[in-house]
């Protein structure tokens, strides 16, 4: 009678089929959960992240022959690990050229198979439990190793860390998946070539190495978030993915301000997500949008992991980072009920301590607009002015834009409409074109009508 | 994708009586593992029904009923909010809580996908 209702209702498809469907979402869920986890022990046994990456993989397909039939395991990521290392076993018996070493640590993880399945399963997840932790964030260094290309650190990352398969990760940066595949086979290679060792980095090499960990994550981030309306989900769900990234890394390195200033930036700039796009995808400014659609539940994670970087600087007596930094003037936003309440000038001295940690001319066109809504427009053009010439502006549409704003609003509509029209030029799309270009047109309507408002 | 979860509540919850510190351990090492992993968003235990109001609307009136409740199996027992990118996902989740385990537990929860705006 039920198999009769599922055919009427979807007749090519039978409930085995379903069923079929159901039990591999399920387990890729499971993946998603323990995967970098049962990478992270591999890597320490092997010693290599592309080998344990395969081993791990090797388990996978055994799970998705074996658990349709005897169902998901209580412990999925202790039997993922066991069907893991007893590959291991085999893949070091059949290396004929087999080292001492690799003699001796077959033999030791044979000794470790001699207990029962069920002994060894929950003695690997009592012992397991204090180092992987460790694992993870060696894993988490080792994914975004300098060495690699920031493409390779990502996909890599989103592969190792993320549980993502290679055509998720290809569809989600509209990337061919052989492109992608062949990213991270030479990523493995160019890692085990180099002999990059598998820890934590220490000392002076740290700060740099974790700000390569946090670049790769909010790379993930921008690209999620750079996604319009219509696109294929798994490019907005990259925000997610990087989210979940930068919480898990939180968890592991509690004691990195940076990393929690990455997570307050991200979950107040997720926070916007609803009210940033117009019905039909378009872009909306942030000053323009609807701020009943922001998400509160988001800013008050966002505020509080800021809260935590801050709180982490001042018992170091540091100084905020490039990331809290960022996430101080999101917040400052995010505090705001209104576009008017705005507390432009403290979004201004943010920017000024942004550009000494970090100069860059685009800080500065940020820190211009600031000081503008701080203290007028003629505050900010003077700044405007002063990084007008530099190479790096030339064809970024929003120098030309926020200087005919200025100019705009100083009455000076003569010199405003050339430079909305240079910026309509240089517009990354249609719609951003449209916009610039109804602004140069009411710099002449105004003209012909009477003087501008200030 | 973020998805609400509400478990049920049952008889033995009701009883107030104080829980036992081994679970209340295990719990929080289960809270902790979400959060570590990135998934947990919130969680709240809520209060026997003894502590709770009913607050009934009805054309421009309202009045309110103070607990105990019987109807046990209507009860909520407590909130998670998770952000995951299943339904899978967050079911793999909530089999894995503590209270849940043993061959003598009952466990009722709903899983509901939050309306995005």
């Amino acid at each position: 009678m039920k198999d009769a209702l599922i055919d009427a209702v979807t007749p090519a498809v039978g409930s085995a089929d379903i069923d079929r469907t159901q039990i591999d979402r399920t387990i890729n869920a499971v993946w998603r959960m323990e995967s970098a986890r049962v990478i992270a022990g591999l890597t320490r046994i092997v010693r290599d992240v592309g080998i344990a990456e395969e081993l791990a993989q090797d388990a996978l397909v055994a799970a998705l022959e074996q658990w349709p039939a005897s169902g998901i395991p209580q412990n999925p990521g202790a039997w993922l690990m066991a069907a893991a290392k007893h590959r291991a076993i085999d893949l070091l018996r059949r290396n004929t050229r087999v080292e001492q070493k690799h003699e001796e640590l077959a033999r030791e993880l044979e000794e470790q198979q001699q207990r029962s399945f069920a002994d060894f399963a929950s003695a690997l997840a009592a012992a397991a439990d204090g180092d992987i932790e460790d694992d993870l964030l060696r894993l988490v260094f080792i994914s975004c190793h300098p060495v690699l290309s920031p493409e390779s650190r990502v996909a890599l990352t989103l592969r190792l860390l993320g549980g993502l398969t290679t055509p998720e990760i290809a569809r989600a940066f509209l990337t061919p998946e052989s492109t992608i595949a062949q990213r991270i086979v030479r990523a493995k290679r160019t890692l085990a070539e180099a002999h990059v060792p598998f820890e934590v980095p220490t000392g002076l090499d740290r700060a740099a190495r974790l700000s390569s960990v946090l670049e790769v994550i909010y790379l993930i981030f921008n690209e999620g978030y750079s996604a319009t309306a219509g696109e294929d989900w798994l490019r907005p769900a990259l925000c997610e993915d990087a989210l979940r990234l930068g919480r898990i890394l939180a968890g592991l390195a509690p004691q990195e301000p940076e990393v929690h200033g990455l997570v307050g930036l991200m979950e107040i700039q997720a926070s916007r997500s609803a009210a940033r796009l117009g019905p039909s995808g378009e872009p909306i400014l942030l000053l323009d949008q609807d701020r009943s659609r922001w998400d509160q539940l988001l800013i008050g994670r966002g505020l509080a992991a800021l809260g935590c970087a801050e709180q982490l600087n001042s018992k170091k007596n540091a100084g905020p980072g490039p990331y809290t930094l960022q996430a101080a003037i999101a917040a400052c936003h995010a505090r705001a009920r209104t576009g008017e309440e705005t507390d432009w000038q403290r979004i201004a001295s943010l920017y000024a301590t942004l550009a000494e940690r970090q100069p860059s001319p685009i800080v500065e066109l940020n820190r211009a607009v600031a000081l503008a809504m701080a203290f007028g427009p003629a505050v900010g053009l003077e700044l405007v002015d002063k990084i007008a010439a530099e190479p790096s502006l030339a064809n970024y549409h929003r120098l030309p834009s926020v200087r005919a704003e200025l100019l705009f609003r100083l009455g000076r509509l003569d010199e405003a409409y050339p430079e909305f029209e240079r910026a309509a030029s240089l517009a990354r799309n249609a719609r951003e074109r449209e916009l610039l270009l109804n602004r140069a047109r009411s710099c002449t309507s105004v003209v012909a009508t009477g003087p501008a408002p200030q | 994708m973020r998805f609400v979860v509400l478990r049920k509540s049952e008889k033995w919850m009701e009883s107030g009586a104080p829980p036992d510190p081994q679970l209340v351990a295990a719990m929080q090492r289960y809270d902790d593992e979400m959060r570590e992993a990135g998934v947990l968003v919130a969680v709240e235990r809520l209060q026997p029904s003894s502590n709770a109001t009913r607050l009934h609307i009805s054309g421009g009136k309202s009045r309110t009923v103070d607990g105990p409740f019987t109807e046990s199996n209507e009860l909520i027992a407590g909130v998670n909010i998770l952000d995951v990118a299943s339904k899978e996902e967050a079911i793999a989740w909530m089999k894995r809580c503590p209270t849940c385990q043993g061959d003598d537990v009952e466990a009722q929860f709903e899983i509901r996908a939050v309306l995005e705006p």
